[in-house]
């Protein structure tokens, strides 16, 4: 009786070890947010089901801090397998080894190319794609109801053009003095790409070339989309930078300060609109200048593979495998339902629903025509746009020689970076 | 070597020698510990870093590019570089010398007083234990320039010199953190601010050090207040005082926590003009992913640092025998 | 009766204050600076407290007084974050941090004060230049020797770069310098072993040194960020400014929770100001030595 357990207990034991040798293990990071993290957790233990070879682990860490937690695991040998990015941060995290190429012998390139909207591309650097996306945004123009209708105008309809987008915001400022007390539209953390993507796009022409190696908004079309811009703080005097403090301050303006009339905002803001506003709101896409033309800047974050999952093939194939998991059209429903955010998928960006809801809808529409630029070092081409509307605002410059400064300052960036 | 002579001398000799070097072997052994830590924990991982700055940053060592004096060359060029250079020379100059005579002062007069001592130094000192994000952001709003406090009240005058009929009274709202000219002034009086607090502390300990004795035999001989300061309690303080201005100058040169924080959309302030060097150093290393120039940054910062403070330490040791 | 303790008798009825009683101009005027300088002193921090009793929505507003004061941040870090581990964390790391910081820098700081051997302004400088290069920096190679001896998401992880900071060092170097060198000489001449010398005539009359050292000790690890977030794999790791930092996300961060949970983070560092202040200021003999 008692060799019988004894060896029944042995038999159980190796079998469980013998499983746990199978089991690969791999690591999941992303930064910490309760519904990414929820929405996550729901994809892995479906995963896990499905694929009992492999256990997936996630490890969330502060937004604030994430990518120092990146770096300093990657250099250590402890870092994650499947890694989210920003997809702006490809070229510098590529160049310092926190992400490997996504393998093409499991993940094509043709299947990317095919399967994903077109903005996916820009997650590709030297003929490597190192990421694909489960969710994209777009920028739309939120705006408050209930001011629109307070201060006369209709509350169905918001600005199609930027004159009257700066017509409308002007009737929505309230001023005490020199200092304002309600602004019509918001300034803020997305501005800088509205100014190197979109003003630029509308204007007819885009910021970098086609290929990456040059810097077009030096010019006239650069000029105009700044000078614009500046103008509507500067003469216009329709709101300005750092109205309410912190970060997401133009956006708190607007949902919970009530003293924002009008914010141009992506779509991962749409929760805490939802949650937090206390009156009647709408969203719209961009307004256009007066020769109608579209444009919007997308942006995504993406799920990469690092050097850690290069090191068996198993666990390669295995972080490839997950990859295309959580990047499943399943996944993008997930996704949409738990977090909010739009899926990347063709066959799921045309769903009639999604394009007919007034919320989603003109984010949906404007990814359409939207562009996700792709950045040879994001930190470094966002502050050069920032210095270059920060010299007119703040000392007079005139815009065209600002912009001409910029677009320098960023071809340097550009071509250093292909230099090396 | 020298002529027999009694016996005593030599060994007197003899003891005095041995009890130096038992000194000395005790003060090693001591050490010996202290020391191995510093090696391990300090030493060995700075210069890990600065020998990072003569490669281009790879997390695999073996794809790292040897690039040599690459680096500092950018950033003898480097126009933001120099700004935060500028900046963090500013810092201190405005922060130390104001930082340690309020400091002085308030610890001076919190002896002077009998009651309320207890609530004095906790108010004084509360600023220094709120946590960085606290102050930021508290800062963040007083220095609004629509609705922060400063500006409120300049409003208020303002319209209470328009109701009154004295415009030439008015003073103009100001956009603070927005302000390129104002911005570094603003945050140095918050780091002064919430550094207050230790400066209090190691004054009110080091002028608890000072024995009473002094005080009463120069009172004695006819010694004023002020002569008191001058002759008893400042030469008295010295190593404290050393101690203030050296740590309080190595600190400021690496000013990161109350500035990375209080200008929130663009970090370094407007146009750069709040930058420091440990600032711009962290936003190299991990904004851009460039450690090694990053590095670089470290190895020139601590070099300044380095400099600095054996000036300082020249200028105010002064060996108290007594 | 030996040398030392004889000299060491007269340095303390010497060092022994009461703080006088009498109120002239003088005192009069050290309370009106006082106050004044306390209101801009304790107005953010004020405000900041204040904060934590506002929800949501009125927190990102200009107001200074709550409209309603409410509980309910305080209650929801409590009960719906991991703020009792966080906290734990943190007072771990601190109290084991400063005891090391407050044994090792006295030892260190007394030798280079009032010990006589080749090497010492090497030594010292040495130790200084480590004040000179910022953390931030050390922080990969401190995680990489995490990684390769074991160390990353423990508690030993999180001690180990700050258990002898350069900066207690000088501090308690200078404190011993204040110290007449003859006490210790006389010491010698009466046979007190080296150690003996520090623990027993140096250490009790630096109390205010010691003191103001702990205090900073305990801050500067209380309110560490970074490393503390490098080290830390795991959520059950985190200290409390980590946790803080949750509180922020890419759109927007949640200002009510964050002044909640710095208010209560302040608590502890209060508590332990309260005690050791007293020792700054009443001067107490930290041991009495009988001969």
């Amino acid at each position: 009786m008692n060799r019988l357990f004894a060896s029944l207990i042995t038999t159980a034991i190796l079998a469980l070890v013998g499983l746990g040798l199978a089991q690969i293990e791999i690591t999941y990071w992303q930064y910490d947010f309760s519904t990414r993290v929820e929405a996550m957790n729901q994809l892995i233990e479906q995963f896990n089901a499905e694929n009992p070879d492999v256990v997936v682990r996630q490890e969330t860490f502060p937004y604030d801090a994430y990518q120092q937690r990146v770096a300093a695991a990657t250099a250590a040998g402890e870092g994650p397998d499947v890694v989210q990015l920003f997809y702006g941060w490809t070229a510098a995290w590529q160049r310092a080894g926190y992400v490997e190429p996504l393998p093409q012998e499991h993940i094509s390139h043709e299947w990317i190319e095919e399967y994903f909207i077109p903005m996916a591309e820009s997650g590709k650097i030297a003929g490597e794609y190192y990421g694909v996306p489960t969710a994209v945004r777009a920028l739309a123009l939120f705006y408050n109801k209930d001011m629109f209708s307070e201060v006369g105008l209709d509350p169905d309809s918001p600005p199609a053009t930027w004159d009257e987008f700066v017509e409308y915001a002007q009737a929505l400022t309230i001023k005490r003095g020199p200092l304002y007390q309600r602004i019509g539209y918001g300034f803020g953390g997305q501005d800088h790409h509205l100014i190197r993507t979109v003003l630029t796009n509308q204007l007819g022409t885009p910021p970098y070339s086609e290929d990456g190696r040059e810097v077009l908004y030096g010019g006239a079309v650069g000029a105009q989309a700044l000078g614009t811009w500046t103008g509507w703080i500067l003469e216009d005097e329709i709101g300005e930078l750092e109205f309410v403090p912190g970060g997401s301050g133009y956006r708190d303006g607007f949902h919970t300060q009530e003293n924002i009339g009008m914010i141009i905002d992506g779509s991962f803001a749409i929760g805490q609109v939802q949650n937090n506003a206390q009156f009647d709101w709408g969203v719209a896409e961009l307004p256009t200048f007066d020769n109608g033309v579209q444009a919007n800047f997308g942006s995504y974050w993406m799920n990469g593979v690092t050097a850690k999952a290069y090191e068996s093939p198993e666990r390669l194939e295995a972080a490839a495998r997950f990859v295309e998991f959580v990047t499943s059209e399943d996944a993008m429903l997930l996704w949409l339902e738990v977090v909010g955010e739009l899926p990347a998928a063709v066959s799921l960006v045309g769903d009639a629903e999604l394009t007919a809801d007034p919320v989603n809808g003109p984010f949906i529409a404007g990814l359409a025509y939207a562009e996700a630029t792709q950045f040879v070092d994001e930190g470094a081409q966002r502050q050069v746009m920032l210095d270059a509307y920060n010299r007119v605002l703040l000392e007079g410059m005139d815009p065209a020689e600002s912009i001409a400064i910029a677009a320098a300052e960023d071809q340097a960036l550009v071509d250093s970076f292909l230099n090396e | 070597m020298s002529s027999p002579t009694p016996s005593t001398p030599v060994r007197r000799t003899r003891a005095r020698l041995s009890l130096a070097r038992r000194e000395a072997i005790w003060a090693y052994v001591f050490l010996a510990v202290p020391l191995l830590f510093f090696a391990v924990v300090r030493f060995y991982p700075a210069i890990q870093s600065f020998r990072l700055s003569l490669f281009t940053w790879h997390v695999d060592p073996a794809r790292r590019d040897f690039i040599g004096a690459d680096y500092y060359l950018e950033l003898l060029g480097n126009p933001v570089f120099h700004q935060a250079l500028k900046n963090t020379l500013l810092y201190s100059i405005i922060t130390v010398p104001t930082s340690i005579l309020l400091g002085l002062g308030i610890a001076i007069l919190l002896q002077a007083i009998a009651h309320a001592r207890g609530w004095f130094r906790a108010i004084y000192f509360a600023p220094y234990i709120t946590p960085a994000v606290a102050v930021a952001w508290v800062w963040g709003w007083m220095y609004n320039a629509n609705f922060g406090i400063f500006n409120t009240l300049i409003v208020d005058w303002w319209e209470f010199t328009e109701r009154i009929g004295m415009p030439w009274l008015q003073i103009q709202p100001q956009a603070f953190l927005r302000d390129p000219d104002l911005a570094l002034y603003a945050v140095a009086a918050v780091i002064v601010w919430q550094q207050l607090g230790f400066q209090v502390v190691i004054f009110l300990a080091g002028l608890q050090g000072i024995p009473r004795v002094y005080y009463e035999a120069a009172r004695i001989d006819g010694a004023n207040p002020w002569q008191l300061f001058r002759h008893v309690t400042l030469p008295l303080l010295n190593p404290v005082m050393v101690f203030a201005i050296v740590i309080t100058t190595i600190y400021s040169l690496q000013l990161f926590d109350q500035i990375v924080n209080i200008n929130f959309t663009d970090q370094g302030g407007p146009l750069n003009r709040t930058l420091s060097i440990a600032l711009y150093m962290f936003e190299e290393a991990f904004g851009r992913a460039r450690l090694g120039y990053a590095a670089a940054v470290t190895v020139v910062l601590f070099a300044i640092i380095m400099i600095v403070t054996l000036i300082q330490l020249r200028l105010t040791q002064r060996r108290l025998d007594y | 009766m030996r040398a030392s303790d004889k000299v060491q008798r007269q340095l303390e009825a010497a060092t022994a204050t009461r703080p006088r009683r009498r109120v002239n101009a003088w005192s009069v005027l050290a309370y009106v600076l006082l106050t004044v300088g306390a209101a801009a002193m304790v107005f953010p921090f004020v405000w900041m407290l204040l904060s934590s009793f506002k929800d949501a929505r009125e927190v990102l507003s200009p107001g200074f007084w709550p409209r309603e004061f409410t509980l309910a941040n305080y209650v929801e870090v409590l009960t719906r974050t991991s703020f009792p581990r966080w906290f734990f964390n943190s007072m771990i790391v601190a109290v084991l941090n400063t005891l090391s910081v407050l044994f090792f820098c006295a030892l260190v700081g007394y030798v280079l004060a009032r010990m006589r051997f080749p090497g010492k302004q090497v030594v010292f400088l040495a130790i200084l230049a480590t004040l000179m290069v910022p953390t931030e920096m050390l922080v990969i190679p401190w995680f990489v020797m995490s990684a390769d001896f074991g160390w990353v998401d423990t508690y030993w992880g999180l001690l180990f770069p700050g258990l002898i900071p350069g900066f207690g060092v000088f501090l308690m170097r200078q404190f011993f310098q204040t110290l007449p060198r003859d006490l210790f000489d006389a010491g010698r001449i009466d046979g007190v072993s080296e150690f003996g010398l520090f623990l027993r005539i140096g250490l009790p009359l630096v109390g205010p040194g010691l003191a103001a050292l702990g205090i900073f000790a305990f801050i500067g690890n209380w309110n560490a960020f970074l490393w503390p977030l490098i080290v830390a794999q795991s959520p059950q790791m985190r200290t409390v400014p980590v946790g803080i930092a949750l509180f922020s996300g890419e759109a927007g961060a949640a200002w009510h929770l964050i002044m909640a949970t710095s208010a209560m983070a302040i608590l502890p560092v209060l508590v332990v100001f309260v005690i050791f202040q007293r020792q700054i200021i009443e001067g107490v003999v930290l041991t009495g030595v009988k001969g």
